[in-house]
């Protein structure tokens, strides 16, 4: 059993220091575009503490999944943020220096998505 | 152990006998040993600010909370905020990046490690850090900026590493409003959300501002002023830690626009305007040491404050080069020649503003109708009149003034002038209230805008000051100041420029054009 850390990961480094078993490894672009967990190392903190620790300090919802693939910080969970919204933040990363086109992007899925702004 | 560390008590209200961050003045009113300790740092000094570089080294990436003006993935190279970096480096990294920045900038005085994250999540990264540095550049400063959070556990290790300047940023004292701001903190092994995380975070500064204090180390207290969140409650952040002996407050604005993918960017939280930060930073001043120069630099800042380096230093330069003993010896030589420079020039800066001052109408009238030589003007920003004392007519009204400076001087052509300090002149003299930035947020258009948009925008963000200083000014830009109401002015180019901004306010009086109105009238009373 082990946990896995998905595309989503914003390569912020909070899970790395608190892993008891050292089986977080850090992003190392182009290679290894964002933080992985080793499956072979990860025990799901079993033994050690009550929760993961990786999903416990993770700050982005939905990037750290169990074996089944669902995660254990389903969107909604940690920000306050609706999924939209989250969608939205992760786009904006991506498309970050061409604030124009972003921002038309954003008013069309948001329109897409019969949602206001 | 108490610290004795601040100016003489003061009347309330938005009394200017504080001045910015640690003023001149001020340091005046010092004990040997803290004047010492911060007359070259320039987060802690507003004059030292002009002469005195810095660097963050951002070796501190993880982060034990969420707050919401925060987004964590933070490698935008076009922004300039608190927690934004390029690259995260290791501590053999900083250390080298360190040594070859304080041989290039021999101004350099300070090591600051301010994240991207909490530097305390990352205690065994920062404090290698500090330990390599201190013994290659012994005369390097070391400091971090923390939450708070791991804070009570780290004071001790803190204080073996000679660290002399910590700063907490504690945005409230109520845990209710931090609930508003912080949505959850990792503590103890768990996530902990609401009230409850804002209430252990709150517990866990206080004690740490605490034990800091206790041993003797500096701290300067950062609040991010939330408009309709915090801002009626900062004046008791600033009640509360200067009761518990923190040094300098610092009052900033939230940074908040939805491309910064944060909370408050996404949910329509707006930062406060100049007007409304300065309220706050006025109200909180009657409580204690109020920081205005701050300009909330990036997580891997290089150079002077308001103007970033960083850029110069890339890690391919930084690894090309041959750091041994020779080399860091020769800096520290250089470093060690600066200072005297500085020294001297300081002295000579002295010198002219008192000159400046002695030279208009004999010294400073004071409300009393009795002048008072320069050289003891502190005294009159000290002390305010008593009441019945108000006799003599109105000594002229303040008046808001901005100066394109650069190293604290009148020396920055108007079209080149990124940032503006913004002075109050008055019978009490100059006071630094504040600085406008001119293109520095990435907030979209303001990068390929055209010339007059960007001067219409720059001319925006001068609005309450009447006068511009600024050592050349093309006929445009001076057409169009003078159309909204702002005198340019180009006279004093290369002055001081809090000598200059007072020769210019005693223009004013002399010309009769500073009658105090009404309201300022019954504020002076």
């Amino acid at each position: 059993m082990a946990l896995a850390i998905v595309d989503s990961c914003v390569n912020c480094w909070a899970c790395l220091p608190v892993c008891p078993n050292q089986a977080i490894q850090a992003a190392a672009p182009p290679d290894l575009p964002h933080f992985s967990i080793d499956a072979m190392a990860c025990s799901e903190c079993l033994g050690d503490y009550a929760r993961p620790q990786c999903a416990e300090i993770c700050p982005v919802e939905g990037a750290i999944v169990d074996e089944l693939g669902d995660a254990l910080n389903p969107p909604g969970s940690l920000l306050g943020l609706s999924p939209a919204q989250w969608q939205d933040v992760q786009q904006r990363c991506v498309q970050q220096g061409n604030p124009q086109q972003d921002t038309t992007q954003r008013a069309n899925t948001s329109a897409a998505r019969g949602e206001t702004p | 152990m108490e610290l004795p560390v601040t100016a003489p008590p003061t009347p309330t209200g938005g009394c200017s006998a504080q001045g910015c961050g640690s003023s001149e003045r001020q340091q005046a009113g010092l004990p040997d040993d803290i004047r010492r300790r911060v007359q070259d740092h320039p987060c802690y000094s507003e004059e030292a600010h002009h002469h005195f570089a810095r660097m963050h080294a951002a070796v501190a990436p993880a982060c034990n909370i969420q707050c919401h003006y925060c987004n964590r993935k933070y490698d935008c190279a076009n922004e300039s905020r608190p927690g934004v970096v390029s690259e995260v480096l290791t501590p053999e990294q900083a250390v080298r990046k360190t040594l070859v920045v304080a041989a290039a900038i021999p101004q350099m005085s300070v090591l600051g490690i301010a994240g991207p994250g909490d530097p305390l999540a990352n205690p065994e990264r920062v404090f290698a850090t500090f330990r390599d540095l201190a013994a290659k550049a012994p005369d390097i400063k070391l400091c971090v900026s923390t939450n708070g959070l791991a804070l009570p556990e780290h004071v001790d290790e803190l204080a073996r590493h000679n660290i002399e300047h910590v700063t907490i940023t504690i945005n409230c004292v109520d845990p209710d409003i931090g609930a508003q701001i912080y949505p959850w903190i990792f503590w103890q092994h768990r996530r902990v959300f609401g009230r409850e995380a804002a209430a252990i975070l709150i517990e866990q500064q206080q004690k740490g501002l605490e034990m800091l204090v206790a041993r003797g180390i500096l701290v300067k207290v950062n609040s991010v002023l939330i408009p309709g969140v915090n801002d009626r409650h900062l004046r008791d952040v600033s009640r509360i830690v200067k009761a518990k002996g923190a040094f300098l407050h610092n009052v900033m604005p939230l940074i908040s626009a939805p491309e910064h993918g944060t909370f408050y960017g996404l949910s329509g939280q707006r930062g406060p305007t100049p007007a409304e930060l300065q309220a706050v930073q006025d109200d909180c001043e009657g409580n204690m040491n109020m920081m205005r120069h701050c300009r909330q630099c990036r997580a891997d800042a290089v150079g002077l404050l308001g103007e970033d380096r960083g850029a110069e230093f890339t890690r391919e330069k930084i690894d090309a080069m041959l750091i041994d003993e020779e080399f860091t010896r020769a800096a520290l030589a250089r470093r060690v020649e600066m200072r005297q420079r500085i020294d001297a020039e300081r002295q000579a800066r002295a010198q002219e503003r008192s000159a400046q001052a002695t030279g208009k109408a004999g010294g400073i009238v004071s409300p009393c109708g009795t002048a008072t030589p320069a050289s003891s003007q502190h005294v009159i920003t000290l002390h305010r009149p008593a009441r019945s004392c108000v006799v003599a007519p109105p000594p002229g009204r303040p008046v808001r003034m901005a100066v394109a400076a650069k190293g604290g001087r009148v020396a920055v052509h108007f079209g080149h002038a990124r940032e503006f300090l913004v002075y109050e002149a008055s019978a009490d003299g100059a006071r630094l209230i504040g600085h406008r930035q001119t293109d520095l947020y990435c907030s979209g258009d303001d990068s390929c805008g055209d010339a007059a948009s960007v001067l219409s925008r720059t001319i925006a963000a001068l609005a309450g000051c009447e006068v511009v200083l600024c050592a050349k000014i093309g006929f445009e830009p001076w057409s169009k100041l003078e159309a909204a109401g702002i005198t340019p002015n180009g006279e004093h180019a290369l002055e001081d420029a809090a000598a200059a901004v007072m020769a210019v306010w005693h223009e004013m009086l002399a010309a009769g054009r500073l009658a105090a109105s009404a309201d300022d009238t019954r504020r002076s009373a």
